[in-house]
Parts: C-alpha cells; structure tokens; sequence
C-alpha cells in the first residue's frame, strides 16, 4: 500500500517524508492504519502456518510430523499470537484508518502516542516468538496459560512471554485511551453521540473494554511473573494461594476479550449490509443499545468458562443464566441485519458476501456457544474440540471475515483503486468452503469426545480430522490470493470514484479517492 | 501533523468540550484502577471462599465463644487424607482414617510424619475439605496446618489436630472427608539446639 500512498501524495504539499523514517516517525492515522494493517496481516500469516502445522499433524492419528512438546507450542503460539497479533491490531488499524475520516477529524487525537502504541507491538511479538528459539522451547501451556502449568511446570522463555504481554497490553491500552479521546474531542460540529457512525460506536465501547480488562491481564501475568521469579504464591496452594483464581482473573480478562474481537466487527458489517442492500441500516438505536449491554454482560460472565472446576450450584446457575442473556442483545443485532436486507436491492460484491456470511457464520458459532453455556451439558463439552469448533466459528467467520469485508469495503479510499472482484470473489468462496470444511467437522469430533491440544487421536476420529485438516489447507493457501489481490489494488488498478458503493453512506465517502494524506482539515458540518 | 492540536484545548477550528489532557487522565486513573481491581480480587476471592465455604476451604483457628451443645443423637463419619505436594519426600499420612464423631464434640486426632532425608526440612499442609458445602461447620481448635512443621534428618513426629463439627451442620450431610497436601517450603535453617517440637515459623491465614 506504501506504493500507492507515494505516488499521490506528491499532490499534496504536506506529503510525507520519504523512506523509512516516514514509517518510523509517521504521526498520520493512515499511515499508522496502514502499518496495523500490514503487521497484523504478517502475524495473520504466521500464526496460520503455525495452524498448518497443527492440521499436518492431525491429518492423520499417530505421531508423524512434530513432537508433542512442539505440538503443544504451536496450539499455544497460533491462540496467542491470533488473538494479539493478527485480529486485535487489524481493528485498531482500521479504527486508524477510519475513525477520524468517519467523524470528520484530521487525525486521531494523540498523534505521537499512536507511533508508539504501534511500534510497541513489533517488538512485543519479536519477543514472544524468538521464545521458539530458546532452550525449553515457546510456552507450551495453551493461549490460556492457566497455572500451575505456566508457572510451576513452564517453560524458562515463560518469562519472556510474560514480558510481551505487557507489551502489547501497553500497546493496546494506548491505543484504547486515543480511540476514546478521539471520538469524544474531535467529532465534526453537529455530530452527536446518536449520530455516529457504528464503526464509531462499537470501536468507543471496545476501548472502554480495552481499558477495563488489558490491566486484569497484565495483573494476572505479573502475579505469574512473582510466582515465578520472587517466591510469592499467587497461584501455589503450597503457599496459600489458589489455582483456580488464576482462572477467575484470567477470564475476568478473557471474556470482555472475546467481545473486543468481535465487536468492531459488528460495527464495520452494519455499515457493508446497509451500502450492499441500499436501505439504511435497520434500528440504529437499538444496534447502539445493543452493543452497550453486550459490553455490560460480559463482565458477569467469565466463569461460564470454568464450570468444571467445582464451581457451587448457584454460580453455575447465575453464570449459565447471564451468558443466555448475552443471545438477547446478540439476537437484537442478528435480526437488525437481517431487517435490513429484507426487501433491499442486494448486489453481492466481495463485502457484502463477507457481511452476509459474517451474519450467518457467526450465529452458527453463537448457538454452539449456548450449547456450551448449558453448565450440566458443558461437563460433556468442556475441553473437547467441541469448544475449539466453537470458537473458531465466532473468530473466523466472525472477526476474521468482518476484518475481510472491511478490507475490501474500503480497499477503494485506501488505495484509489478498485479491486479485482472476480479474485475477490474467489477468495471469499475459498475461504468459506474451506473454513467451513476445517471447523464444521470439529463440532461432530468434539461430541463423539475428541480432546482438544492433543497432537494424537483415537482412530474413530480419523476421517473428520482428515477432512478438517483439507478444510485448513484450503482456507489458508486461499489467504495468499488475498495478498494478491490486496497488492494489485494497491499497485493499480481501475480507478475509483470518491464513493464507489451506491448505498454507502458516511463521511469517509465525500472524501477523493484514494483519501488525501491530510483530510478534514477544517470540519464538515453535519447536519 | 504539527497542525493537528495535541492537547485539543478548543484552540483549533474542531469543537473541543473537553481537553485530551482530562479524557488521558480519566482513562490513566481507570487503567490504574482496573490492575489495582486485578490484585484486588485475590484478597476478595479468599474472603468468599471463607465466607461462603466454596472450594472446601476451611476456615481459621476456631474460637469458641460459648461451650458448644453435643448432639449426641447424630453421628458424622470425618475421613482424613493425606498427600504429598511434588517432589516432598516426607511420610506423611493420618494415624486413624476415618473416625465417628458427635457434633459439637471436640475430637482430637493425629498425623504421622516423618523426615527420611539427611536434611532439615520445612512441610506445610494445606487443608481441603468436601463436600464444600460442609467446609463452614468444620472447626479446628488446634491444627498443624496452622503453623509451618520443621523435621530435623530422620525425625519421626505426630501432628495434633483437634476439631469441632458445628451441630449446625445440614441433616443430609453424614460424611466429611479433609485432606492434607503437604509441601516441601524448603530445608530448614541450621538450629542451635536440637528441638524436637514443631517451630513455628509463620502463620498464613489460609488455615
């Protein structure tokens, strides 16, 4: 993309400097979009070869391609490194990118913060992964790092991992606090909180869950740390403390976090069904609303990931109850997209396939997800790849297809070019065949009562892992054709119009494309 | 980006009804707020587990306010395990395993330990209790686990406990099993004089 932004930026007189200082020193939301974007992508690459790693391996039973200890650092490495480093910054490059152009700012409100909180999360992974290379090899103990497998029985590099988490925690809450004082100081005369965009909107509530739950998580990485290194017993009954509040704080910290993954998400799909089916979007407030309660809820929730281990009657009762709760706001939204594309005049372009598979997909791995809730059903489910069917539903066709359709919707103000649709295409009924082949057949192989992070399997589990591991292989060659296709927009192209989607609204739209270097230097009014 | 106002105080043709120095300074208390909230909840999680018994974590030294009424009509089966933490390499196990008590009764019985090593050593024995909904009407008056053990090389030693089933106990509870983990805390500091009895070193709070 760096190509692109170049060549236009000679029309401008404030251009950005040239070489590599440019994106060293850059204080410009696109530019620091565009790195978010490129980095996650990068992390999106290797924590997918980690996952081919995974399906080689369980392509068939038996101990064929890696060893277990390796095995088990590669399930460990791909959770952590998705999770942080490829869906996490792919939205705050986006919330780069188009915050400020959706609310008429010129930039984000913390320009020399936002370099930081970028190049912060290179170095933080550089850590993480140079882990492989020491002695005792990566964590082993699952993206988790529950105790005491983390603490007593990991790896030395355990404390390097600890290390990076603080980094990117750091990193992310920077980007958290300039989200935040972005959308709340810089918005265009006349436009309201009502009014936002509901990018804006979704993207303002994550950061206030950013804000929330990133401490919890650097709190409970530095209990580990004292644990391991200076005596302390957090998490060691032999000196008082307790395992299981490991898991209490740790999915005070997890449950938001699946939220912050996917709520950006929500936001970006109800801009994409509204432009694709020429209807404004249906019940704007009551998307808003729905978002806020989601946010609420997820705090009162995070044992439901815990009711194995030994949680009283009532908490397992109270905790089952709030997570059905979560479906209620979910469904407000679900059938708000559905509203909106009832009697629209659908064109399926590469983003709105995206958006429409994101609705169907993600209520998919929204009902395994109340499946998983039932805490009587979950004794069954608890740790088979039932759960691991489950979670790739909600991250894959869920956040990664929302960041896809994103990608593509706005492919065109980004680069001033147009996209190859046919390629694109391609590369949206690629992936949807083969992430369904990958993670359909995980539901079936984790009620027959398939473990999860296990590098063998009893053979009745071979065919569905065989066609899961197909499924993989495809899903993850396809996303080379999306590097292509994103680098062929990027390089040339037919030329885009200042809004290339007839029903898209927003004033990222009035803007040329590809969008100035500098743009709303003076406000738009709203009305 | 020089133009763009860094601390946003309305200066600029943008609409500013805060300054970006109060929304990072809320958002800075709030981040400060929530890793204090991380490191509250340890203490918070302990106190509900005491409070509310879960976790078959037992409480406290227990101090009897008043002499506490024999229910002689009813008998608790209580069973007592014992295991070792990883890598202790010390005997450790219950002189009677299952003994039958009244509740409201004081009942005293013991455990044998035993130092095999060539060192001094440290033990500290964690209780759990289940069912956990019984770990509330379990009282110790007196218990190893409150204090840290010290064996010298090759000593043999018996462990007291005395305890209370609360006659408050529910009826469909008829049978309460503890277990002791005990943990190696390491060897122990040279002493001056040979010291037979249990040293007391600290007293943790988690019974």
């Amino acid at each position: 993309m760096s190509a692109v932004i170049d060549t236009h930026a000679q029309d401008h007189h404030h251009g950005p400097a040239k070489g590599i200082t440019r994106w060293l020193y850059t204080t410009n939301h696109k530019d620091i979009g565009t790195m978010y974007l490129v980095f996650s992508f990068a992390m999106f690459l290797l924590g997918g070869t980690m996952a081919m790693v995974i399906r080689a391996e369980l392509f068939q039973p038996g101990l064929q391609i890696v060893e277990p200890e390796f095995f088990n650092q590669m399930t460990t490495m791909h959770g952590l490194i998705m999770v942080f480093g490829a869906v996490m910054p792919a939205f705050v490059g986006l919330a780069n990118w188009m915050l400020p152009m959706m609310i008429g700012a010129p930039d984000m409100a913390l320009p020399r913060m936002n370099n930081w909180s970028f190049w912060l999360l290179p170095c933080a992974f550089l850590i993480l992964v140079s882990t492989l290379f020491m002695s005792g090899g990566a964590p082993n103990f699952g993206w988790t790092f529950y105790a005491p497998l983390s603490t007593t029985y990991g790896p030395p590099s355990t404390t390097f991992f600890i290390f990076a988490v603080h980094i990117m925690g750091v990193s992310s809450i920077m980007g958290a606090i300039n989200v935040i004082a972005t959308i709340l100081n810089l918005r265009a005369p006349g436009m309201t909180l009502m009014k936002m965009p509901l990018f804006v909107w979704t993207w303002l509530i994550t950061a206030f869950l950013l804000i929330a739950v990133m401490p919890v998580l650097a709190g409970v990485v530095t209990m580990m740390l004292m644990d391991i290194n200076f005596g302390t017993s957090f998490f060691n009954a032999a000196g008082g403390g307790d395992p299981v509040l490991f898991q209490h704080v740790f999915w005070f910290f997890g449950h938001p976090e699946v939220y912050i993954m996917i709520l950006p998400a929500f936001g970006a799909v109800s801009h994409i069904i509204p432009a694709f089916a020429r209807k404004p979007l249906f019940g704007y407030a009551s998307m808003v609303y729905a978002v806020g309660a989601i946010a609420l809820l997820s705090f009162v929730v995070w044992a439901h990931h815990m009711f194995t281990v030994g949680v009283p009657l009532a908490g397992e009762l109270f905790f089952m109850y709030a997570t059905m709760l979560i479906a209620v706001p979910t469904g407000v939204k679900v059938f708000n997209w559905v509203a909106t594309m009832f009697r629209g005049a659908m064109t399926f372009e590469a983003p709105m396939l995206f958006a429409v598979a994101f609705v169907i997909l993600f209520t998919i791995g929204g009902f395994s997800g109340l499946m998983l809730a039932i805490a009587p059903a979950d004794f069954q489910y608890h740790d088979t790849y039932f759960v691991v069917a489950h979670f790739h539903y909600v991250l894959v066709p869920g956040a990664i297809f929302g960041i896809f359709a994103s990608a593509y919707f706005w492919l065109p103000k980004w680069t001033g070019n147009m996209y190859d649709e046919t390629l694109a295409k391609t590369h949206f009924w690629l992936s949807f065949v083969g992430m369904n082949l990958a993670f359909f057949p995980m539901h079936f192989l984790g009620l027959a009562g398939m473990p999860r992070r296990i590098p063998d399997y009893a053979l009745q589990f071979a065919d569905f892992n065989m066609v899961s591991s197909i499924g993989a292989f495809m899903f993850g060659a396809t996303q080379l054709l999306f590097l292509f296709i994103v680098v062929k927009c990027a390089r040339g192209g037919e030329k885009a119009p200042a809004k290339p989607w007839d029903g898209a609204e927003g004033l990222e739209w009035t803007l040329p494309s590809p969008a100035p270097y500098h743009t709303f230097t003076t406000p738009p009014e709203v009305k | 980006m020089a133009e763009t106002p860094e601390t946003g105080n309305g200066g600029g043709p943008h609409q500013a009804p805060r300054s970006n120095a109060r929304v990072v300074g809320w958002c800075l208390a709030g981040v400060v707020a929530m890793f204090g909230f991380g490191f509250a909840l340890v203490p918070l999680y302990d106190v509900f587990c005491e409070i509310t018994g879960i976790n078959g974590k037992t409480a406290g030294r227990y101090e009897a306010t008043s002499e506490l009424l024999s229910d002689r009509s009813r008998t608790v089966e209580v069973q007592f395990i014992a295991q070792n933490g990883p890598d202790m390499p010390w005997v450790f196990r219950p002189v009677v395993h299952s003994v039958r008590v009244h509740p409201g009764e004081p009942t005293q019985v013991a455990f044998y330990a035993e130092n095999p090593t060539a060192v001094g050593m440290i033990g500290q024995a964690v209780p759990s209790l289940a069912p956990a909904e019984g770990a509330l009407y379990f009282h110790k008056t007196e218990c190893f686990c409150f204090n840290q053990q010290t064996l010298a090389a090759g000593e043999v030693t018996e462990m007291p406990l005395v305890f209370i089933v609360d006659s408050a106990l529910p009826e469909h509870i008829t049978k309460l099993t503890l277990s002791y983990t005990l943990y190696d805390q390491g060897e122990a500091p040279v002493l001056s004089g040979r010291n037979s009895d249990p040293v007391v070193t600290t007293i943790i709070d988690n019974g």
